[in-house]
């Protein structure tokens, strides 16, 4: 086994450490090899390129920075005259000067748990399905690029399906259950939503699944278990933290979700009375209203909830990334 | 003479197009110990995987054949009674990691739904530990996770889940490859106690194991069971050429 690999380091000396060395420099036992020439200017157009990398890199970590306090200034002059209050206002009212956000918290809660709480149940179907169940053939390799291409439509066709399709249905079971039917708002959102989340917790839980040794399993059908069984005494236990990361993951998504939330959620600015009421989110509120705010305290006012939104996404994202390493490690 | 307990009849396993296990037939005598061996890919641990049926659990593997415990064909059972009469442990010690060591060892109840009263859940862990040799050294961490023990603990941990279910038969995939000398012998110990209640069959390709444990030995190659014997006389004065060769380490 030894030998072929010593043979590969000693005709390939540069290839194996990441440096270049040159020929002259090349160990005594490695004489006998076919030399390699190397000229300096080689040597540079290496250096170039590792601070190529370095420079792109940069850019990026700068580019979020910049966006952060962009958002931090821009906001300034809300945080100034509103103070904390602005949190817990329940009125939105940009013509009297009065901007309370807590519509908008309520809204984007509601309706991002409550589509969490629809797709969990089809992101963990699909995950045990594709990670478990059948992770080869014909049907789940379609039900897997499928679910893929979930995540990869644009979302503003989600939302003219929502308008086209979802709102009729939902005003129609609305005047069926006797609330307001008016099929804009909150559970629309949601539903859409609920789709549109399904992708991030089903791939991440069928890769966490698949991750499960082998040897776990064969141990509980050894002791007699069914399929059934042996997901949930030893694959559910075993991922739990896999698959709830990708719970917030989802969640992430959710909360962030603008265009397709903006054309069904009936953008009004009330506070939500239940899940079938119209109302806003702090994205579609952005949305709606940025193009048109033209006080400094309006427009700034938007901008903090952008802040808001941005401090919640960053948060759960990391909690998740914090999990999911845990879980691989 | 003792009575047979597993006997296997034109046994032929596959994984897709790929034959391997071939026309195996078999008598496996109740309270012995079996060893098989062979050369890696003679078909030795899936012809064990078959006498539970854990082998069909692979996509595109497939069977042919009786496997008969006492006088019921096997491939004719739902495999999950099957797994239930035939215990098996595996080549890692697999301990459930989210388990404490008092449920690993009454997992098999647990995972098939089985409630039982505290006492009695008490007695099998107690009973099963002690069988393994266990006992003594985990009584007092016993809601400690299975993980925490050693390598050759975990295995007879392992050992006492299996045996927990009181099965007939007990398999064992090369159970002390992943293991150090000394709990390899605190395992091949425990095959002589072992024995008295269960009917072994050890996979090994460990050839001094396989004959300082067995009763009988039997010689798998490219599929196909080529002697079965006695350990003693299979040792000694194997019949075939390629048995002859194999012990002798002319190829391995």
């Amino acid at each position: 086994m030894a030998t072929p690999v010593n043979n590969e380091l000693l005709t390939r000396p540069d290839n194996t450490s990441g440096r270049v060395i040159s020929s002259s420099k090349l160990p005594d036992e490695v004489k006998g090899t076919k030399r390699v020439r190397r000229s300096h200017r080689q040597i540079r157009t290496e250096n170039v390129f590792r601070r190529t990398l370095i420079i792109v890199g940069l850019t990026m970590v700068v580019l979020v920075l910049g966006i952060l306090i962009t958002l931090i200034v821009q906001s300034t002059p809300s945080i100034k005259s509103l103070g904390a209050a602005y949190l817990w206002g329940k009125t939105w009212d940009p013509v009297r000067d009065i901007y309370g956000a807590l519509p908008f918290l309520v809204g984007t809660i509601l309706t991002s748990f409550l589509a969490l709480a629809i797709s969990i149940p089809f992101s963990f179907a699909v995950a045990i399905f594709l990670g478990e169940y059948y992770p080869k053939g014909w049907f789940p390799d379609l039900l897997k690029n499928t679910v893929e291409l979930i995540a990869a439509v644009p979302s503003v066709i989600y939302g003219f399906w929502g308008l086209a399709v979802l709102v009729p249905i939902v005003r129609s079971f609305e005047s069926s259950i006797g609330v307001s039917s008016i099929g804009y708002g909150i559970f629309s959102s949601s539903l859409i939503l609920a789709v549109m989340i399904i992708p991030y917790a089903a791939s991440l839980g069928r890769s966490m699944i698949q991750m499960v040794p082998s040897n776990l399993k064969e141990g509980a059908y050894a002791l007699g278990a069914t399929r059934w069984e042996v997901i949930r005494s030893v694959i559910l236990p075993y991922t739990k933290s896999g698959l709830f990361a990708g719970v917030l993951l989802s969640l992430g998504r959710a909360l962030g979700e603008t265009m397709a939330v903006t054309m069904v959620i009936g953008n009004t600015s009330f506070m939500p009375k239940n899940i079938f009421s119209t109302g806003n989110t702090m994205a579609s509120v952005i949305a709606n209203e940025l193009p048109e705010a033209d006080k400094t305290v309006y427009n700034s006012a938007l901008i903090e909830l952008g802040l808001v939104l941005f401090l919640v996404t960053v948060v759960i994202n990391m909690i998740g990334k914090r999990v999911i390493s845990r879980f691989t490690n | 003479m003792e009575s047979t307990i597993v006997k296997s009849v034109n046994y032929n396993a596959y994984f897709g197009d790929n034959h391997v296990v071939k026309d195996v037939n078999i008598d496996i005598p109740r309270n012995n110990v079996i060893a098989v061996m062979g050369p890696s890919g003679c078909g030795k641990t899936t012809f064990l995987r078959g006498i539970n049926r854990m082998h069909e659990l692979i996509p595109g593997a497939t069977a042919k054949g009786k496997i008969l415990l006492n006088t019921e064909d096997v491939m004719e059972m739902h495999p999950i009674f099957v797994r239930l009469k035939i215990g098996m442990v595996f080549q890692r010690p697999n301990p459930f990691p989210n388990l404490s060591i008092y449920d690993n060892v009454i997992a098999g109840y647990k995972l098939n739904g089985i409630k039982l009263p505290k006492a009695e859940k008490d007695k099998i862990v107690e009973h099963s530990l002690t069988r393994v040799a266990l006992w003594k050294e985990v009584k007092d961490s016993l809601t400690k996770k299975g993980s925490f023990l050693s390598g050759g603990q975990q295995q007879r941990l392992c050992i006492a889940r299996a045996v927990a279910m009181e099965p007939e038969v007990l398999l064992f995939d090369e159970p002390t490859s992943a293991l150090d000398p000394i709990s390899t012998s605190t395992v091949e110990e425990l095959f002589h106690e072992l024995k008295k209640n269960y009917t072994l069959i050890i996979v090994t390709h460990n050839m001094q194991q396989a004959a300082r444990v067995s009763d009988k030995t039997a010689f798998f190659y490219m599929g196909e069971l080529v002697e079965y014997d006695d350990t003693k006389q299979m040792f000694t004065n194997p019949k075939d050429t390629r048995t002859q060769n194999y012990i002798t380490g002319r190829f391995s």
